[in-house]
């Protein structure tokens, strides 16, 4: 019963996105205020945009019920859980797979919706008419494609003795929440686009249109900021290959949305505090959308094969490459027909906080544009029937042309003033940081001669721009200073904390390989590390070989690494269980390989210096974006909660009664 | 420079520049994949027309049975990878993947030597069913058809 609910309320669902794109575009087609039909119609929106959320989100719970009862009859969750499985694996057994987490982004679309039927004032009520209008055609179209070809409530006859149960991989508690993280991200920058065709609609480009946009792009990016950084060291301790981003499409799929979504923000910020840049705010809004579609159709389409590429039915593909050029050629046709219709902005000179805002906003564009076409470009060969894979040797230093002046700029632009500044007067802040840069310049090269290009600028500028970063915050009073500076400092120095441990990973890491016996103690860098015992140790649904080692960090007191060699039963698979130890310089990084046959087992340690750095960089730019979010929704209900009481005032005195 | 900016026509000059960077950056992308591109190659590609040593590049076939033989120091092993037509010995350091075995379908990340032998950095096996490198699994197919074809 509970599946045929599911499925009853996911069709309510898609009655409700209809009614609201059409009564929404409806009742945009006539004149202001001279049809009444239309102003009701209008009306009817909001309360239809929040009830469609509230379907979606229930339609999802009866979903995540089955799986949690772990009710065979339902084809999906025979297919992807087991009855012995963990309560919170069977939870994330929901989104795990192909249906479910479809109908996850759908739902997280109709709850984003409904939140901006509920909570948005600001703009004129055409505008938002039409954004919720344009954020149901775009769920229109992922509830097409859950009700026609991955339909999550089918049921299965004759019912299974039991499931196939979760891919060993995806069995980790960072995992299960880290597809959920994306979406959100993914979501929240529908939603921005569905803002950019609503204010392109009715012609509101302008600092109200970004100031209501802004909220979104920040929440978007602080999810897929934080995706990223968990996706990345997800991959570093379960993969057991020590590295911490592969130029995998799939994590191409993931960083392309966030480049987009990273100019979009700086972009947004310059329309609402200064009304320039409209087009190109409209632009990003679109592009940025595109990428999380193209992300989407990588992942998910079974065009790339990968633990994410759960659908491989080629009809599917096929669908989400129909709803891609739907909306992307939409959204671009859009834009095409109205820009020109975008009036200039304000102006800024050359040496402004605009003018390097451009500048990173170029820069991020071209990065996005090297990566597109990276990861684009083995698809267009092997169409042509040429197999190739695109890794590090083009994206590191193609993506650096562009990422390191970039940084450079990042130290200077936050201490300019807006509209038109002169380098001379912000030069004497940047002598430290400037110094702190040359300084680590000629150390590093003095102290690591061999070290390589890209990790030695990394290293200096990374230096430079953490001291940079927290320059605006001179001069000022700390707590007055209003909460989206305070985020703009973390995040900046966040990227230079993440760049600086990127740098130091791959210019000082040590690693060792070898077949150790029992008793054997074998060095890494600093490190002595005695392999102490095998033995084999049982989980709920695997087996394992755990290997005891006892490692001491320059001769002082060992430590207990547990690092496994793990056997699943339901799939069969084996995974590699690192084993990491982390200390205020470094990670030390262990897993076990296999026994040879004359009784030595395989083992491979790296020492990572400062390798911590990058997500703890990563987490800091999340959090800067969330003090910034915080602080711009405060000051946007202050300035509602005054706008009212001002209208409550007129209401109670009218202007021009003089009793 | 200042004024020339401030000039009526400010929108043309961003629009332009914007232009010229991710154009600039578009070429630079093609003319890096070409360089960068690792292409997959079996081993009778190999044998016809074989890559310049030291470019990355990936190689696709089957393990020949009996050919795994492991070195002295434990973590290094020497293997065949064979198409039916031709062989190509391999050589890897590290940790293999659960599914490498003899007789079986590997897809290597690496670079040719002087000596013709393939120096591999990383080997890619099938995972599982759900999960196999893209080029094994239409191997397995055409091996298949192999097969049939043999057989008739």
């Amino acid at each position: 019963m509970i599946a045929e609910i599911g499925l009853v309320l996911l069709w309510l669902a898609a009655a409700l996105a209809m009614l609201q794109l059409l009564s929404g575009a409806w009742s945009l087609t006539g004149k202001d205020g001279t049809d009444e039909l239309r102003a009701e119609t209008a009306g009817m929106v909001r309360p239809v945009a929040v009830m469609q959320g509230v379907l979606a989100a229930l339609s999802f719970a009866m979903l995540a019920w089955l799986f949690v009862r772990t009710d065979l009859s339902v084809l999906l969750v025979a297919l992807n859980s087991h009855s012995d499985k963990p309560f919170i694996f069977k939870l994330a057994g929901t989104w795990g797979n192909h249906e479910g987490s479809m109908l996850l982004w759908a739902t997280v679309m109709g709850l984003a919706g409904a939140l901006v039927a509920l909570v948005e004032r600001r703009l004129p009520e055409k505008t938002i008419v039409a954004t919720l209008a344009a954020q149901a055609f775009v769920s229109l179209g992922f509830y097409a494609f859950l009700l026609f070809s991955s339909n999550p409530f089918e049921r299965i006859s004759p019912v299974p003795a039991d499931g196939n149960g979760l891919n060993p991989l995806l069995q980790d508690i960072g995992l299960a929440f880290h597809p959920p993280t994306l979406y959100f991200g993914y979501v929240g920058l529908s939603v921005a686009f569905s803002f950019a065709v609503g204010a392109l609609i009715t012609r509101e480009v302008g600092p109200a249109f970004a100031r209501a946009m802004r909220p979104w792009v920040l929440g978007a990016w602080i999810f897929l900021t934080v995706g990223i950084t968990a996706g990345s060291y997800w991959a570093y301790y379960e993969l057991g290959w020590g590295g911490w981003w592969f130029w995998d499409p799939v994590e191409n799929a993931s960083l392309m949305p966030w480049l987009a979504a990273t100019a979009l923000l700086h972009s947004a910020g310059v329309l609402a505090a200064r009304d320039a840049l409209r087009t190109w705010t409209i632009m990003l809004g679109v592009v940025a959308f595109s990428m999380s579609m193209v992300g989407t159709f990588l992942v998910r389409s079974g065009i790339l094969t990968s633990v994410h590429a759960f659908a491989v039915d080629p009809e599917r593909g096929s669908f989400i490459l129909v709803l891609l050029a739907i909306y992307i050629g939409g959204a671009l046709t859009l834009f095409g027909l109205r820009a020109a219709t975008v009036t200039e902005g304000k102006q800024f000179a050359a040496v402004s906080r605009e003018a390097s805002l451009v500048f990173n906003n170029v820069a991020l564009t071209a990065i996005l544009a090297i990566v597109l076409l990276g990861t684009l470009y083995p698809l267009v060969t092997e169409a042509f029937g040429t197999r190739v894979s695109i890794g590090p040797p083009y994206f590191n230093p193609m993506g650096a042309v562009f990422a390191l002046p970039m940084m450079v700029v990042m130290a200077i632009g936050p201490l300019l003033r807006w509209r038109d500044d002169r380098f001379g007067r912000v030069g004497r802040a940047l002598i430290l940081p400037g110094l702190a840069t040359i300084a680590v310049l000629v150390a590093t090269l003095v102290l690591a001669p061999g070290i390589g290009v890209l990790p030695l600028l990394g290293l200096a500028l990374a230096v430079g721009l953490a001291i940079a970063s927290v320059i605006p915050l001179f001069g000022r009073n700390l707590r007055r200073t209003p909460l989206p500076i305070w985020g703009m400092v973390v995040s900046h120095l966040g990227l230079a904390v993440a760049v600086g441990g990127m740098a130091s990973e791959s210019a000082f890491s040590t690693e060792r390989l070898v077949a150790a016996q029992v008793g054997d103690t074998v060095t890494v860098g600093p490190w002595s590390i005695e392999l102490a015992a095998v033995e084999p140790v049982a989980g709920p649904n695997w087996t394992a070989l755990q290997a005891d080692m006892q490692a001491s960090y320059e001769g002082g007191a060992p430590t207990q690494m547990l690092p496994q060699s793990r056997t699943f039963t339901s799939p069969p698979q084996t995974t590699s269980e690192s084993a990491l130890h982390t200390r205020w310089n470094g990670q030390l990084y262990t897993v076990i390989g296999e026994l040879g046959e004359d009784g030595r087992w395989q083992l491979r340690l790296w020492w990572k210096p400062f390798v911590p750095l990058i997500w703890l960089g990563g987490l800091l730019v999340a959090l800067g974006g969330a003090l910034a979010l915080v602080g711009r929704i405060i000051s946007g209900w202050r300035r509602q909660y005054q706008a009212r009481r001002i209208a409550m005032r007129r209401e109670e005195r009218p202007v021009g009664d003089l009793r | 420079m200042a004024a020339a900016v401030k000039a009526k026509h400010q929108r043309l000059v961003l629009l332009v520049i914007a232009l010229v960077v991710l154009i600039g950056a578009g070429l630079l992308a093609a003319w890096a994949l070409r360089n960068q591109a690792s292409y997959f190659y079996v081993p009778s590609d190999i044998a016809s027309d074989p890559p310049e040593a030291g470019r990355a590049i990936r190689l696709g076939g089957m393990v020949q049975e009996g050919s795994i033989q492991r070195q002295a120091d434990g973590v290094t092993i020497d293997f065949v990878v064979g198409d039916g037509k031709a062989v190509v010995p391999v050589r890897f350091s590290g940790i293999t993947p659960d599914l490498f075995v003899e007789g079986s379908g590997v897809v290597a990340e690496g670079h040719m030597m002087p000596d013709g032998t393939f120096l591999a950095d990383n080997l890619l096996a099938k995972h599982d069913e759900n999960y196999m490198p893209r080029e094994l699994a239409d191997m397995s197919d055409a091996q298949a058809k192999e097969v049939v074809a043999e057989t008739e």
